[in-house]
């Protein structure tokens, strides 16, 4: 293919990607900015609402465009459920301590994934998109659903900003976020924000795998992938800045596709993550996020 | 500034951390749901199992070990690997097993992991105390297995298709003698594919061990049959999208060879297609991309009309032995390689064989050379019968196919089978020869010590 | 610190590879090979915990040491069969070498950007691995034959096959490590580290340069961990890329956290304890996965800090 076109197929393909992983690493972000716990369990979430989103398309086999948006809906709150579960019987109880929240959650990821294996299987499953068209362009055809998805992820940003920025919750977010203690010392029930807000980046993660599944299948190992790059996001993007993940994502997703163009594709994802190692030795706050304070 | 006294526990921990009782809670509720899950009458397969299968009769019993991949990214194949021995087990166990011994079947899960595989031949070796460990699918694993069994001196049956066993890299306890290795499938059927197909191809493959095999072994055929590579594409582990890659074919490219395998198979398939639509070389797969994958899922429907390989047929139509049908009615599978009990569960049809034959292979080996004991001359008298083997003909105990072996190589050579996607079902085109396959041994276990 | 603290902590460290020589004489077949296994990949967690636990940094790319040297060591091996010290050394050095150069970049970040960055140079050199399969046969790996691991000493050989030799080569290793961990964290290094764990800057502001600390610490972390993945493929014949994937840099972390970061004898404890957990649990069901991960969830719960780490808490504070 020449150049051109190659290059315009790269940045659609990048495009899709880097939405995918806003969602995804926009929940990582309110969960380590809010909570300042690393949630190795989080590409799981994911994967269950991927999951959900086949079991619930299986059973409401009639119309794949009906069942594809009850699992857009339900998946979500399921895996949001099991989510203030995990953190009401585990992370509360270990007062959100760094170092045991990753031993905890590393637990709950391989009870996810046992669980998965066991009821789901270990075989990869498709499920239908719930509108098939191709687009075609002069020089290659294109999945019209992958721009739905593009589409849909953005109104799911837009609506956690307009949450974050409107809302009286996202205002307690926002200010736990920065200053913990100071919030509690304001009358903000810290501990509800932080179940919450569990959920809450438990059931991002979960609508993106519901997004996506029709372009990947489900799987019961694919949480470990989007896990590794939405902690990559949140951190190059910088910490509690919700402006930065949504940034990074797009620099991360686009860049990788761009790359690809001209190497061949392990190198190019050496390259590219060296990139970002790179972005951060000499930007180690981020792209937005701010310096650390000296104590 | 009130405190809220809604939220009495304040952050900071207290010294001891949580009560015993909270803890015990906690993991009473955890339990329960790891005890539910477990117990769960409407999982699939049975979860609370002791990890020996089938029980001999203590001392009569011999001790085969069942190394598989239950979890990991092999699961889907192990999952097959161990009802197809399972269903082999009971079969000659039923028919007075091995030389009127009945087979004590153990079986370990290594995750698909080379290291976890090297701790479980050690367990079965010291542990378990086995006569024969067999089963490993995935070459790396093999890799990382194999030489502790040939520390531990326990023969051990690879059921992979790589080429690690025939390359000589592996030990004299080593052997594969029902499945055949990847460099005699490419060479078997590279002269039609390229003589039928096309002669310029693009490669697309896994940027692993298997994916080598294929960019080096095909790559030779090709230069030798006269033809070009245009494009040579290693697609990382990691990858879910595929669609960039397609870009780099060029469009003077006759034939594009694809081997891509894992859970991203449907989305390689269904963004080829809308990246050429219509307009399209011919596409020469091999089966371990479909394994266990619908042919009829809606997204497959582009690759009507191209061809792949296939080690055993998985649409009865195209294999109507008695072997194949035997062979298939026990291990529960249907005309449409799905099983009986679920039509959307595919079986891994062109790996699973492996297993049974197999075993019927090592039932003739314990069988002719007198094998009673664990002892080094017993050990020793099997191989070398081994070694002395020079057919495995077809039947219900090698229902794949007839099949030479090599006793140098400690590898077989058989048939393959090139398939041709026909109202999403594979119907067989050509058969290929064991000659076809046959290549220069580079190696002879028969010169190393036992 | 008293003397008799300093005794107390010598005869039980000293005491621990006492039992643990003896332990061989007694073991059964199986779990002799096992503590071999576990001896090293214990030392890989020795070597990783010198710079969590008592220099607070956070890394999750030291699967990239031990498979340097894990690759350092067979690559020279399998190609030119150069003998198993040259061997062993070049894969310290492979890692002493790789360890220096990530410090000199990765030491300008700390905290969470230092911890994306040791992940990022790690899936990198995974990627790299697979890249030059061509050298490295990339992710299938190659086989040491049992003839390139003996080691010639004095007109003896002694070969990493044999159960006695493997299992005192690798608690020779072992003791090496949690020695040198041991002498390391009880000096004024030691010190200082933990210094800098509880408050950087403060440590600064007294006049000790940190950055240089650190690059101490992380550099003899890789070697160790490079020692680790050197033994790993002198004593299992095997080398491949899984080696570099980054669930081995969740192993180390996983291990040391459990036995309980910050204490010498903690990643043996973690190390021992998830082996047997996996081949304990594999015997009673297929869903081993399920009960790991409810054990650790509910040891974690019990022991906050780790199980050395919540003993040392609560009953022996003078454990280092």
């Amino acid at each position: 293919m020449d150049f051109g076109p190659h290059l315009f197929l790269a940045l659609l393909e990048g495009t899709v990607s880097a939405f995918v992983l806003a969602v995804t690493a926009l929940g990582l972000s309110l969960v380590f900015g809010v909570m300042r716990v690393v949630n190795v369990a989080h590409g799981e979430f994911y994967m269950l609402g991927a999951v959900l989103a086949w079991w619930l398309t299986t059973l409401l086999a009639g119309s794949p465009a009906i069942g594809f948006g009850v699992a857009l809906i339900i998946a979500p709150l399921i895996v949001g459920a099991f989510a203030l579960a995990a953190d009401w019987l585990i992370l509360r109880r270990i007062d959100y301590h760094p170092e045991s929240t990753i031993v905890a959650t590393i637990g709950l990821l391989y009870i996810i994934q046992q669980l998965v294996l066991t009821f789901y299987g270990p075989d990869a499953r498709p499920v239908e998109p719930p509108l098939y068209f191709r687009v075609s362009f002069p020089w290659f055809g294109y999945s019209g659903y992958k721009l739905i998805v593009v589409g849909a992820s953005a109104l799911l940003l837009l609506g956690v900003w307009l949450a974050m920025a409107r809302t009286k919750f996202g205002l307690y977010m926002r200010a736990t976020q920065q200053n913990q203690e100071m919030a509690q010392a304001f009358g903000v029930p810290v501990r509800r924000v932080y179940a919450i807000v569990f959920a809450l980046g438990a059931m991002l993660a979960a609508a993106a795998g519901v997004l996506v599944v029709p372009i990947q299948q489900a799987h019961y190992l694919m949480g470990l992938d989007p896990l590794l790059l939405s902690f990559i996001v949140v951190i190059v993007g910088g910490l509690g800045s919700l402006r930065g993940t949504v940034v990074a994502a797009f620099v991360i997703g686009l860049s990788d596709g761009v790359i690809s163009v001209f190497f061949s594709p392990t190198l190019a994802k050496i390259i590219a993550t060296l990139f970002v190692a790179m972005v951060l030795v000499y930007r180690p706050s981020g792209l937005f996020g701010q310096p650390e304070e000296e104590a | 500034m009130t405190k809220n006294k809604g939220d009495k526990q304040t952050i900071a921990t207290t010294d001891t951390g949580i009560s015993r009782r909270t803890a015990f809670k906690t993991a009473g509720v955890l339990a329960g749901a790891a005890a539910a899950g477990a117990a769960g009458a409407f999982a699939p397969g049975s979860i609370i199992r002791p990890a020996s299968a089938h029980q001999g009769d203590g001392n009569n019993a011999l001790r085969i070990g069942l190394q598989v991949h239950r979890t990991g990214i092999g699961a889907a194949y192990g999952k097959w690997y161990e009802r197809t021995t399972n269903a082999a087990v009971k079969l000659i166990n039923g028919h007075g097993g091995i030389g009127g011994r009945p087979i004590e079947l153990i079986i370990e899960d290594d995750g698909t992991d080379p290291k976890r595989g090297a701790e479980v031949v050690e367990k079965f070796a010291l542990q378990h105390k086995v006569d024969f460990i067999f089963g490993t699918l995935f070459s790396h694993v093999v890799n990382g297995s194999a030489p502790r069994a040939g520390e531990l001196k326990v023969p051990y049956f690879v059921v992979s298709e790589g080429y690690h066993v025939a390359s000589g890299s592996l030990n004299r306890y080593t052997f594969q003698p029902c499945i055949t290795d990847v460099r005699s499938q490419i060479q078997g059927i590279s002269s039609w594919v390229l003589g039928n197909l096309g002669k310029n191809v693009a490669m697309i493959y896994p940027d692993y061990a298997f994916g080598y095999n294929h960019r080096d072994f095909f790559g030779a055929a090709v230069a030798a049959n006269g033809g070009t590579v245009t494009a040579s594409l290693a697609i990382p582990p990691t990858e879910s999208s595929y669609t960039k890659f397609f870009a780099k074919i060029p469009s003077n490219t006759d034939l594009i060879y694809h081997v891509m395998v894992g859970p991203g198979v449907l989305t390689f398939v269904k963004e080829m297609g809308e990246h050429f639509g219509s307009n399209r070389p011919e596409l020469f797969g091999f089966m371990d991309s479909l394994e266990a994958v619908d042919m009829a899922n809606p997204g497959l429907d582009y690759l009507e009309g191209s061809h792949f390989w296939e080690a055993m047929p998985r649409y009865a139509a195209s294999q109507n032995t008695i072997g194949a049908n035997f062979y298939r009615s026990k291990v529960g599978v249907d005309e449409n390689g799905a099983s009986v009990d679920d039509s959307k569960d595919i079986a891994t049809f062109s790996h699973m064989f492996g297993c049974w034959e197999t075993l019927y292979a090592i039932k003739q080996a314990v069988e002719d050379s007198g094998y009673r004991d664990n002892t080094a001359k017993d050990k020793e008298a099997l191989i070398e019968t081994l070694e002395n083997t020079r057919w495995y003909n077809e039947g219900i105990e090698h229902p794949q196919g007839h099949k030479a072996f090599n006793g140098k190589l400690h590898q077989c050579f058989g048939s393959q089978y090139i398939s041709k996607v026909n109202g999403g079902k594979l119907e067989l085109v050509h058969t290929t020869s064991i000659e076809d396959g046959l290549y220069e041994p580079e190696a002879d276990y028969t010169k190393m010590s036992l | 610190m008293t003397a008799g603290k300093t005794g107390r902590i010598i005869v039980l460290h000293l005491a621990v590879i006492a039992a643990l020589f003896a332990a061989q004489y007694f073991l059964p077949a199986y779990h002799h090979g096992n503590v071999a296994r576990i001896l090293v990949l214990a030392s890989f967690a020795v070597g990783y915990n010198l710079l969590l636990g008592y220099t607070g940094l956070l890394s999750l790319g030291h699967a990239m040491f031990f498979a340097a040297g894990m690759y350092g060591a067979g690559l020279p091996l399998y190609y030119f069969d150069i003998g198993v010290i040259p061997a062993f050394g070049l894969g310290l050095l492979a890692s002493l070498a790789l360890a220096f150069c990530f410090g000199l970049l990765a030491l300008r970040t700390s905290g969470v950007a230092f911890l994306i960055v040791t992940l990022m140079f790690a899936q990198a050199f995974f990627l790299a691995t697979l890249y030059f399969n061509e050298i490295t046969l990339g992710d299938q790996g190659f086989v040491l034959s049992e003839q390139a691991r003996t080691l010639n000493l004095g007109g003896v050989g002694f070969s990493f096959a044999d159960p006695t030799v493997k299992y005192n080569a690798a608690l020779l290793l072992f003791a090496c490590c949690m020695l040198g961990c041991l002498a390391l964290v009880r000096s004024p290094i030691g010190r200082v580290w933990m210094a800098i764990r509880e408050n950087e800057p403060r440590t600064r502001m007294l006049g000790y340069d940190s950055y240089r600390y650190k690059l101490l610490a992380l550099v003899l972390s890789g070697v160790m961990s490079g020692a680790a993945g050197a033994g790993y493929a002198l004593l299992f014949a095997y080398v491949g890329s899984t080696f570099a994937s980054i669930q081995y840099s969740i192993f180390a972390l996983l291990w040391a956290l459990l036995g309980g970061v910050g204490t010498v004898l903690g990643p043996l404890v973690g190390a021992g304890l998830m082996f047997y957990l996996v081949d304990i649990a594999g015997d009673f069901t297929s869903s081993y996965l399920l009960v790991v991960g409810v054990v650790l969830v509910v040891l974690i719960l019990w022991y906050p800090k780790g199980l050395l780490g919540s003993l040392r808490e609560r009953w022996l504070p003078w454990l280092p």
